[in-house]
């Protein structure tokens, strides 16, 4: 037991969430990062979405790295992922519809979502099921953090509501007499890519040492 | 004959893969230091799509689509798997030729080119192609009804990318000199830029053709 949450399985774990985060330090999943982030709720089904296919990806790979010939190993991971992606988008399908639809093609396009690929590759093919299951969650989850906080501010300043509840009052509105005024900039897709800017710039500034 | 074009026009401008959409973001933030390779890069992805997208169109509506091959049968669900081995398949093509024709671009590119086939942009042009299947070529200028519409949307879609990857290129080669903050420098700044670049294409949104 003390094994399976030794130091370095911890390490495994929580590296991706800062210091080794995959969008802000590693550049990957960048694509539907941006595009799924105008809003909370498709943000975060996004994020446990793809937290669920890499963790499992990296199990299924991870037990069959010694028997993936070399040569055609990109080739099965990619059959591997497209599999699991089929289950998750029918199971979004049959329970969540309306996100569902919000997310369009991107639930489709995670099978290219570089994550994959990459953990894939760098770690599932060199390590145990139970290290890449931790490496694939806690990738995932560190894929999540940020989506949820690009979405909260997305959501905020350009509907005024989070989660769909509404937090700026239609009262202060200017039409309504008031004085405020949603930032329509913000549903665009240009600001998620600023905003995405700032956590960086934020991330950095803390964390001196990444290059 | 008009369809198509408005088809073209628009995928280039309004539907642009990167601005609207942000697909094929990794090796667009990736490759885009100098403007030959990243040209390189851009009419490699151009010529994938050019290929790929009406091949998954045939897939789509003489395999996949509802009672194509038996009747009552839908197998729709097999469109990601199958789509993903015909990109796969043609990104090896596309490698073995330019490693046969033009080394020096084909180092340039190094693992960019074999990523080809996990780039957002080809799968992305495909499961849109997929969806604008199902819209009506009378009312919608974004329908694709036949295989010259869809060539015509791959092509625009890939010229679009090409593009989007040269202008950033241009603007990155100038940024070099610039004194950027710290935390900002690389990632952080070029973000900001393709944002910039993003809000100039949104004038576009309004084209009508």
């Amino acid at each position: 037991m003390s094994k399976l949450f030794s130091k370095e399985n911890g390490e495994v774990f929580t590296n991706p969430l800062n210091i080794n985060n995959p969008i802000a330090v590693q550049v990957l999943g960048i694509c539907s990062a941006l595009a799924v982030t105008s809003q909370l709720k498709p943000a975060i089904v996004m994020g446990l979405s793809v937290t669920v296919i890499t963790a499992f990806s990296n199990v299924i790979i991870s037990l069959l790295r010694k028997t993936i010939p070399n040569r055609i190993r990109i080739i099965v991971q990619l059959v591997v992922v497209a599999a699991l992606v089929t289950i998750v988008s029918n199971i979004l399908k049959a329970y969540v519809y309306d996100v569902s639809v919000q997310l369009s093609v991107y639930v489709g396009l995670i099978i290219t979502n570089c994550i994959l690929m990459g953990r894939l590759e760098a770690f599932a093919m060199q390590n145990g099921p139970w290290e890449s299951f931790l490496d694939g969650v806690g990738n995932g989850l560190g894929y999540a953090i940020i989506l949820v906080v690009v979405g909260f501010v997305r959501e905020l300043l350009g509907f005024g509501s989070v989660f769909g509840f509404q937090i700026i009052p239609d009262s202060w509105l200017l039409e309504n007499g008031g004085l405020y005024m949603h930032n329509g900039m913000m549903t665009m897709p240009a600001m998620a890519l600023i905003l995405l800017a700032c956590v960086i710039w934020v991330h950095r500034a803390y964390n001196k040492d990444i290059e | 004959m008009e369809h198509i074009l408005s088809l073209f026009v628009r995928s280039i401008f309004v539907d642009n893969m990167i601005f609207a959409f942000f697909l094929g973001m990794c090796s667009y933030l990736a490759v885009s230091k100098t403007v030959k390779t990243s040209l390189g890069l851009g009419i490699a992805v151009t010529f994938v799509l050019l290929i790929t997208v009406p091949v998954d169109y045939l897939l789509q509506t003489k395999v996949l689509a509802e009672n194509a091959i038996v009747e009552g049968v839908d197998l729709t669900f097999l469109s990601f798997i199958l789509f993903i081995a015909v990109i796969a398949g043609m990104v090896q093509l596309v490698e073995m030729i330019v490693e046969r024709f033009s080394p020096s671009l084909y180092a340039a590119l190094g693992i960019f080119l074999p990523l080809i086939a996990v780039n957002c942009a080809i799968m992305g042009a495909s499961l849109f192609m997929q969806q604008r299947i199902l819209l009506d070529p009378a009312t919608s200028s974004q329908a694709i009804g036949s295989v010259w519409d869809s060539i015509a949307y791959a092509l625009g879609s890939g010229i679009g990318w090409t593009l989007a990857i040269v202008g950033l290129a241009a603007i990155r080669e100038k940024m070099a000199y610039s004194d950027v903050p710290k935390p900002l420098r690389g990632l952080g700044i070029t973000f900001i830029t393709v944002g910039l670049m993003a809000m100039a294409f949104m004038c576009f949104s309004g084209l009508k053709i």
